[in-house]
């Protein structure tokens, strides 16, 4: 009986030791620590590596580049940096019309999420307490279900022989079916629908947490209600306004499985090309630069969102 | 404040939700069609399913997929958390812009070059301290990870931001040590942010197919890898009794999420006091 108590004590005594190293000072550093060297090893230091190979040449081989640095025998390094793979982006169109495309898309594309999540926000944040959880749960669930099977879907939508076509065959709309997979509009349709969810509910988050008191002391001093909302709503939902775009045109211009399955020969995304450039041609100096550059783009929207996200400081927009 | 209901806005509302479900519903009706033809009903029949079951490929791959989400999720809520606490609670510390900065850069990072880069990692670091050895279950788990904690992050985050933080320090006057604090008071009331987190990481990790294809060795296939190569050579009603299946274990699990969040809730209200001997 001792023995066991004495047991049990020493554990005790050691799981308080180390609970209270773990919520001490050094505790913690250890909290911080291994998040933040996680997200340095493996999101950070990843970043540097696709900028390194991007300056490789493509070899047939394992790995299939070549390596930047060799040392040689009378001590010293032998740097090569290839700038071919960037050359080739600038020189050859099909790149630069890839980007221009993937940037077109993606922001019209926001532009629409925008127009339909706004109404959609603002009527939930403002429908009664019982009516509002079901009604964004629904938003909620489609984003749970598989990505790649909703855009599936689609596919029996739009296809010529799909649902769509027939109809608007049996309602004498149109007497042959439409081209409607495998086309720009297609791409437009699965990215707006695809991430409409991401738009939704930063802005419902917005919209739900405003002061309606400002509305009321608005319409006190004689203000039109459509005037309110677009000086006071408006103004004050921008955050979640720009939570919601980044949430949708940053992923979205490096978009892959959409285009992929839906658009045809002519909706080249970026994210299409460099999957290509990977799989296809196996040049990861190639890939490697094409991401280099899709990023570059990529700064500015990626500032204004991680702005956004710090703005919101413990009522993040998700 | 009273205010009539605008015809427009509900309208816009309906259509909204129209355009998020009818594809999610023509899945699940045409999941039971007999004919192979997808878009052409030929009468009810629950034949795919059992195709399905029988298909040893689809199988393998889903229980590859599970296997993975479940590391991945379990593994993120943990580095998750830790960040969403650091985030939170650790206020102003050097480097924090460079670490929020890179909590949620993830959220947004296009799949493409998340997964490029990953590989790339895999790549180098074996080459230099030999591990990971090869690539497959390990890889897809660790760049899941990455991402996936970014998420949980975020919902962490917003659950520990509105905790009444009086409650802690009422547990600390009355003699609690930090870490029962910690285990006591802070991790039960955080409880259902780590359940949705734990859910949304395996939910993201089943659902890739970018970031695995890009770090998967030949060996390992994952359940999207599987259907998105069937997809790519045409429609399959396999795939919609795949689909059908996933959309029911989501609803069902999302019900019962909700159901078990306002139980605690009701459950909360009711007896105020708690126990923390």
């Amino acid at each position: 009986m001792t023995t066991r108590a004495t047991i049990n004590g020493s554990a005790r005594n050691a799981g308080e030791w180390l609970g209270d190293l773990l919520t001490g000072h050094h505790g913690r550093r250890l909290v911080i620590a291994l998040p933040y060297l996680w997200l340095l090893v493996f999101f950070m230091l990843p970043f540097v590596i696709v900028l390194k190979i991007s300056l490789a040449e493509v070899l047939l081989g394992r790995p299939p580049y070549s390596p930047l640095w060799q040392y040689l025998e009378d001590s010293t390094v032998q740097i090569q940096l290839h700038l071919d793979n960037y050359r080739r982006l600038w020189e050859d169109p099909l790149y630069f019309i890839a980007y221009l495309k993937s940037l077109k898309i993606a922001g019209i594309s926001t532009l629409v999420c925008l127009l339909l999540g706004y109404p959609m926000a603002y009527a939930i944040a403002r429908t009664r307490d019982s009516l509002r959880n079901l009604l964004l749960m629904l938003v909620i669930l489609p984003f749970w279900t598989s990505f790649l099977i909703r855009v599936y879907a689609w596919i029996g939508i739009l296809k010529s022989n799909g649902l769509l076509n027939n109809l608007l065959l049996a309602l004498g709309v149109i007497d042959h079916p439409l081209a409607l997979l495998h086309t720009d509009f297609a791409v437009y349709l699965g990215i707006v629908y695809s991430y409409l969810p991401f738009m939704v509910l930063p802005l419902y988050a917005t919209l739900s947490r405003m002061d309606l008191t400002l509305l009321e002391a608005a319409a006190d001093l004689g203000c039109r209600p459509w005037k309110a909302f677009l000086r006071v709503t408006l103004p004050l939902s921008l955050p979640g306004i720009i939570a919601g775009c980044m949430l949708v045109f940053i992923p979205a211009v490096g978009e892959f499985v959409i285009p992929d399955l839906l658009g045809g020969p002519d909706s080249l995304m970026i994210g299409k090309v460099l999957w290509t450039e990977f799989f296809s041609n196996r040049d990861w100096p190639a890939a490697s630069a094409v991401a280099v550059v899709m990023l570059v783009l990529l700064v500015v929207p990626l500032a204004l969102f991680q702005r956004a996200q710090e703005k919101s400081e413990g009522k993040p927009p998700l | 404040m009273k205010r009539r209901r605008p015809f427009l806005l509900f309208t816009l509302l309906a259509f909204g939700y129209a355009f998020l479900y009818v594809p999610i519903i023509s899945l699940i009706v045409y999941s039971f069609n007999v004919s192979r033809l997808v878009t052409v009903w030929g009468g009810f029949s629950t034949r795919w399913y059992g195709e399905l079951l029988h298909n040893d490929q689809i199988l393998s791959a889903a229980w590859l997929s599970l296997r993975i989400a479940t590391m991945n999720a379990t593994l993120s809520v943990i580095l998750g958390t830790l960040a969403a606490i650091t985030l939170v609670r650790f206020g102003k510390f050097r480097g924090r812009t460079l670490f929020s900065t890179m909590v949620s850069a993830p959220l947004v990072m296009p799949d493409v070059i998340l997964g490029l880069a990953s590989l790339l990692l895999f790549v180098t670091m074996e080459h230099l301290i030999g591990w990971p050895a090869g690539r497959g279950i390990t890889t897809i788990t660790l760049a899941h990870i990455t991402f996936s904690a970014a998420f949980v992050t975020v919902v962490v985050q917003s659950r520990l931001s509105q905790f009444d933080i009086s409650l802690e320090e009422a547990a600390m006057d009355l003699g609690a040590r930090p870490w029962k604090v910690f285990l006591l008071i802070t991790l039960p009331i955080i409880a259902p942010s780590l359940l949705a987190g734990w859910l949304l990481a395996f939910t993201l990790s089943l659902d890739d197919l970018v970031i695995a294809s890009f770090v998967a060795g030949p060996g390992a296939t994952t359940l999207p890898m599987v259907v998105y190569s069937s997809v790519r050579l045409g429609v399959s009603p396999q795939i919609n009794a795949l689909a059908t299946l996933i959309v029911a274990t989501v609803t069902l699990c999302i019900l019962l999420a909700g159901w078990l969040m306002h139980r605690q809730e009701t459950l909360r209200r009711r007896a105020p006091v708690i126990d923390i001997s």
